[in-house]
């Protein structure tokens, strides 16, 4: 009234760029995310204290590891069920037995010149058997390489592994990749890339694309304690926890990154006590306990899928093998340690055992099985090292959509020298353009 | 259904009342139906009673009035029969014009708001076009932007992320205001972390999206070299074709005004030698627009190239439709006397340099190689198989640059052709200095392009 008519022109408030408080340049046309989400903590939400207190790691307690069975096999609460049927169990057990006799086969393969390279699960079926159980068809698989189990779980068949091993026509990935290295879009198994840790992002960005789409699939990414080292892992972390996505981490925590073991690789507690640096959820479990690890990744997934937030699970194992064919871990580690993990926790033994105080297994299924797997992983091995390598046609394909001029000027010379020069280059082993076309 | 609005409002535009929401946008993508707001239907009922007055006054040759689908690209209309006994001028018919299409005030005195927003910028660098005509000349960061916000609108799975591109608008400007058209899942704000986010970007790609991924200096991208080598440009191969990487790669690169060493990288060759991505370099609006969006749709991994000094350039772009080949160089002058091979900012200093050489009686032929892998040599041959002479010219070092593979490539294709041998001018191999005499010392300049010609020119005219 008044006391307007006396301030006359003056603005009645003042340009919003004066107001005190809260810079609202950036602001000015919506909302900012802080303001909409009241859950997330803003630049200066901080309580004080009176009391410096100096955080202490070695006072934290280690998070314990869960275990559902011991390590002779006997359920710890036999009441409770943990939604595995027998036969499932059995079947689980079954794909053990197959990864156990494929390392065993393909790594005197590879001894005996007739594979150039291969990688061992010894110690970490359980790891992988487990934790593909409770995965649906629709979620996306980012390995590292020692994910046997989770390949075979998930349909990739034991043949197809020994024609990606011998890079032969009939590999999906065309005799392009190292053995082990395998990848099956169809079954939502990406391809396997070589540098460390690198599939973590990659990873997330998958998963963004799933959360996207809405349809309740999740992705899981495997890779070792020493590839939680790499800068990629604390990206993708920071990444998954920032921007929501429904991603499961899941650390093979197996005591050895080649020769380097965990006291070397890190001083924290595990991987795990990095979850809380990120605002993520995580659990800890016994690697070498497949009811375990089956729990637990079903209730990762069902976290990441509901709430779609990231979680990290630890599964603490040790692997019995060597890194790889390259590699003689007698070099760094004593045998002793070796015998005891084999003889007192070895995860297929305990399957086996809490299988047979089931009734469901004896040692005559056993020593079927073994006859099954081993006729069935030599056939596997014959047929993939009978089989042609891809034609030498295909050297050029899929660098690209589709094949560039400079490329086909290459392709052109390098199809005039093997013209000239056949017998030097054993063309014999090659498919044939038409044998190419036909088996795929 | 989804209210979304049709097209972002330029700087200095009112803004639209809402913004689609990110779970409206998630699995709907923007397959939208513009939407008529209550201003636009009463300009639009007005329109057709002053349009049914005047066809009611002036018979059948009356002005034909149109709208066309979303009244905020405005009315089109139509005039028939220029052979009016009317006293309606031309400047009525700009006046009805103005009635009917919807735009800002011209002199954009809604503009200092969106300065506040994004920073310091002067008002008149971000004075728009005032409706899409697209004859109009626009910046090379607006025409960049036009690329991307057609190419989302066109394809749901595009997406574009990197730092700051959400509401800060793109460090140069690029995504300016896209976050509010398409939600903030499709245009990606990410923690400082480039092999974070170009792995990102690369799971995304082969889990079926079309991700951008810009990078706020092109040297930052040596952070991302290992997800960029290892896997963008290999995936595809080693998974045997199962598994496609349809990444673009972009940001600026170059040296800038005294930016320092280390924001002034030029690793155009660094990524030369990965097999599997492709490289291409802008150096106009026009070429930016278009290429940005071939790139977009092409299933390659493209590196894409920007230069920090050019976003501020001015010039007429192409439509939604006009996309460039990316694997052509363009052909920038022609002549007859020697060919002269650049590509980037260094385009705009040859030309300098043949403003020169044509006082001078020369006539130089310039190509921009626009493809810095592969290179078009088809171009390049006709071009020196009519000079036989060639010199490039480029921001690179000496040292391993895009120069000297380019130069190997010609000599050993040519050789027959040439007159002289290929004259190289790159920078010198010294991180770019911070003092500005120094900074302009390390790169070619236009007089040394004068003396390279010339020096050629003169040895072959024996």
């Amino acid at each position: 009234g008044t006391m307007r008519r006396l301030l006359g022109g003056l603005p009645r408030r003042l340009p919003r760029r004066f107001r005190a408080g809260f810079s609202t340049r950036v602001h000015e046309e919506s909302p900012p995310i802080l303001e909409r989400d009241p859950t997330l903590k803003r630049t200066g939400d901080v309580r004080y204290s009176d009391e410096l207190i100096t955080l202490d790691p070695t006072q934290i307690p280690d998070v314990p590891a869960y275990r559902v069975m011991d390590e002779s096999g006997n359920l710890l609460h036999p009441q409770r069920n943990y939604g595995l049927s027998t036969d499932k169990l059995v079947e689980m057990y079954e794909i053990m037995g197959e990864v156990m006799v494929v390392d065993h086969v393909f790594m005197q393969a590879q001894r005996h010149g007739r594979i150039s390279f291969y990688m061992q699960n010894t110690g970490e079926e359980a790891i992988q058997v487990g934790s593909a159980a409770a995965l649906e068809d629709k979620d996306h698989v980012f390995a590292q390489y020692r994910e046997l189990g989770v390949y075979l779980s998930r349909g990739f068949d034991m043949q197809q592994v020994a024609h990606q091993c011998f890079s032969n026509v009939h590999d999906f990935g065309k005799g392009r990749q190292m053995p082990i290295h395998l990848g099956a879009s169809h079954l939502n198994l990406h391809t396997i890339s070589s540098p460390l840790a690198t599939q973590l992002p990659q990873a997330v960005g998958a998963s963004y694309v799933l959360k996207r789409r809405g349809e309740g699939a999740c992705v899981i990414c495997y890779f070792g304690e020493g590839a939680a080292s790499e800068g990629d892992f604390h990206a993708a972390l920071n990444f998954a926890s920032t921007m929501d996505c429904p991603v499961i981490f899941f650390c093979r925590n197996n005591g050895f990154a080649i020769s380097t073991p965990t006291h070397e690789q890190y001083r924290g507690d595990g991987i795990l006590s990095r979850a809380h640096g990120y605002g993520m959820a995580g659990i800890r479990v016994d690697g070498n306990d497949m009811i375990a690890v089956y729990e637990a990744t079903k209730e990762a997934r069902e976290y990441a899928v509901s709430e779609n937030r990231p979680i990290i699970i630890e599964a603490m194992t040790y692997r019995r093998g060597h890194h790889s064919s390259s590699d003689d871990a007698s070099a760094y580690r004593c045998d002793k340690e070796l015998k005891w993990w084999q003889t007192n926790n070895d995860p297929v033994a305990r399957v086996r055992m809490h299988l047979e105080s089931l009734g469901a297994w004896d040692s005559d299924k056993e020593a079927e099985l073994r006859q099954l797997h081993k006729k069935k992983v030599m056939k596997c091995l014959n047929a993939a090292e009978k089989a042609q390598k891809p034609p030498m046609s295909d050297l050029f394909n899929d660098v690209y959509a589709e094949m560039p001029p400079r490329l086909i000027r290459q392709k052109a010379r390098l199809d005039e020298h093997l013209a000239k020069y056949p017998d030097d280059y054993k063309l014999g082993k090659f498919a044939s353009e038409d044998v190419y076309k036909s088996s795929k | 259904s989804v209210e979304a609005t049709t097209r972002i409002p330029y700087p200095g535009e009112t803004a639209p009342e809402h913004t689609p929401t990110n779970e409206q946008i998630v699995g709907q993508g923007i397959n939208c139906k513009p939407n008529m707001r209550l201003k636009d239907k009463l300009l639009l009922v007005l329109g057709c009673i002053i349009g049914a007055a005047v066809l009611f006054f002036h018979g059948g040759h009356g002005y034909m009035l149109s709208s066309s689908a979303g009244m905020t690209r405005g009315v089109s209309v139509h005039s028939r029969g220029s052979n009016l006994k009317t006293p309606f001028s031309h400047a009525y018919h700009q006046k009805m014009m103005m009635m009917m299409t919807h735009h800002p005030n011209r002199d954009c005195s809604h503009s200092h708001s969106h300065s506040q927003r994004v920073g310091a910028v002067a008002p008149e660098l971000l004075a728009p076009p005032t409706k899409p005509d697209f004859s109009e000349p626009r910046f090379m960061w607006q025409a960049l932007r036009e690329a991307v916000d057609e190419e989302m609108e066109r394809d749901p799975n595009v997406m574009i992320m990197g730092e700051d591109v959400g509401h800060y608008g793109g460090s140069y400007k690029v995504t300016t205001d896209l976050y509010k058209k398409y939600g903030e899942l499709r245009v990606l704000d990410t923690p400082i972390c480039e092999n974070g986010f170009t792995g990102m970007a690369i799971g995304a790609a082969m889990t079926g999206l079309r991700p951008i991924v810009e990078g706020m200096n092109m040297g930052f991208l040596l952070l991302a070299f290992n997800q960029i080598s290892n896997n963008c440009g290999m995936l595809h191969y080693t998974s045997g074709g199962q598994y496609k990487v349809p990444v673009v790669i972009r940001g600026p690169g170059g040296v800038g005004r005294q930016l320092g060493a280390e924001h002034s990288q030029r690793l155009e060759s660094y990524f030369q030698a990965i097999p599997g991505v492709q490289l291409v370099a802008v150096s106009t609006p026009r070429n930016a627009k278009a290429l940005l969006k071939a790139a977009i749709r092409s299933d390659n991994p493209i590196v894409f190239f920007e230069h920090v000094l050019l976003y501020n350039l001015k010039d007429e772009v192409g439509g939604p439709d006009e996309v460039q080949s990316l694997e052509h160089a363009e052909m920038v002058k022609e002549g007859k006397d020697i060919t002269i091979l650049t590509y980037g900012r260094m385009r705009y200093t040859v030309m300098e340099a043949v403003k020169t050489l044509q006082a001078k009686g020369y006539d130089p032929e310039v190509v921009d190689l626009i493809s810095l892998k592969p290179f078009d040599l088809h171009t390049i041959k006709k071009s020196i198989e009519k000079t036989h002479k060639a010199i490039i010219v480029e921001e690179c070092m000496l040292t391993g640059g895009i120069g000297a593979s380019l130069s190997s490539e010609i000599h050993e294709r040519f050789f027959d052709t040439l007159d002289h041998n290929v004259v190289r001018l790159s920078s010198q191999d010294v991180p770019t200095a911070f003092a500005l005499e120094l900074e302009a010392a390390t790169i070619v300049q236009p007089e040394q392009v004068v003396a390279a010609v010339e020096k050629v020119m003169t040895a072959t005219s024996t």
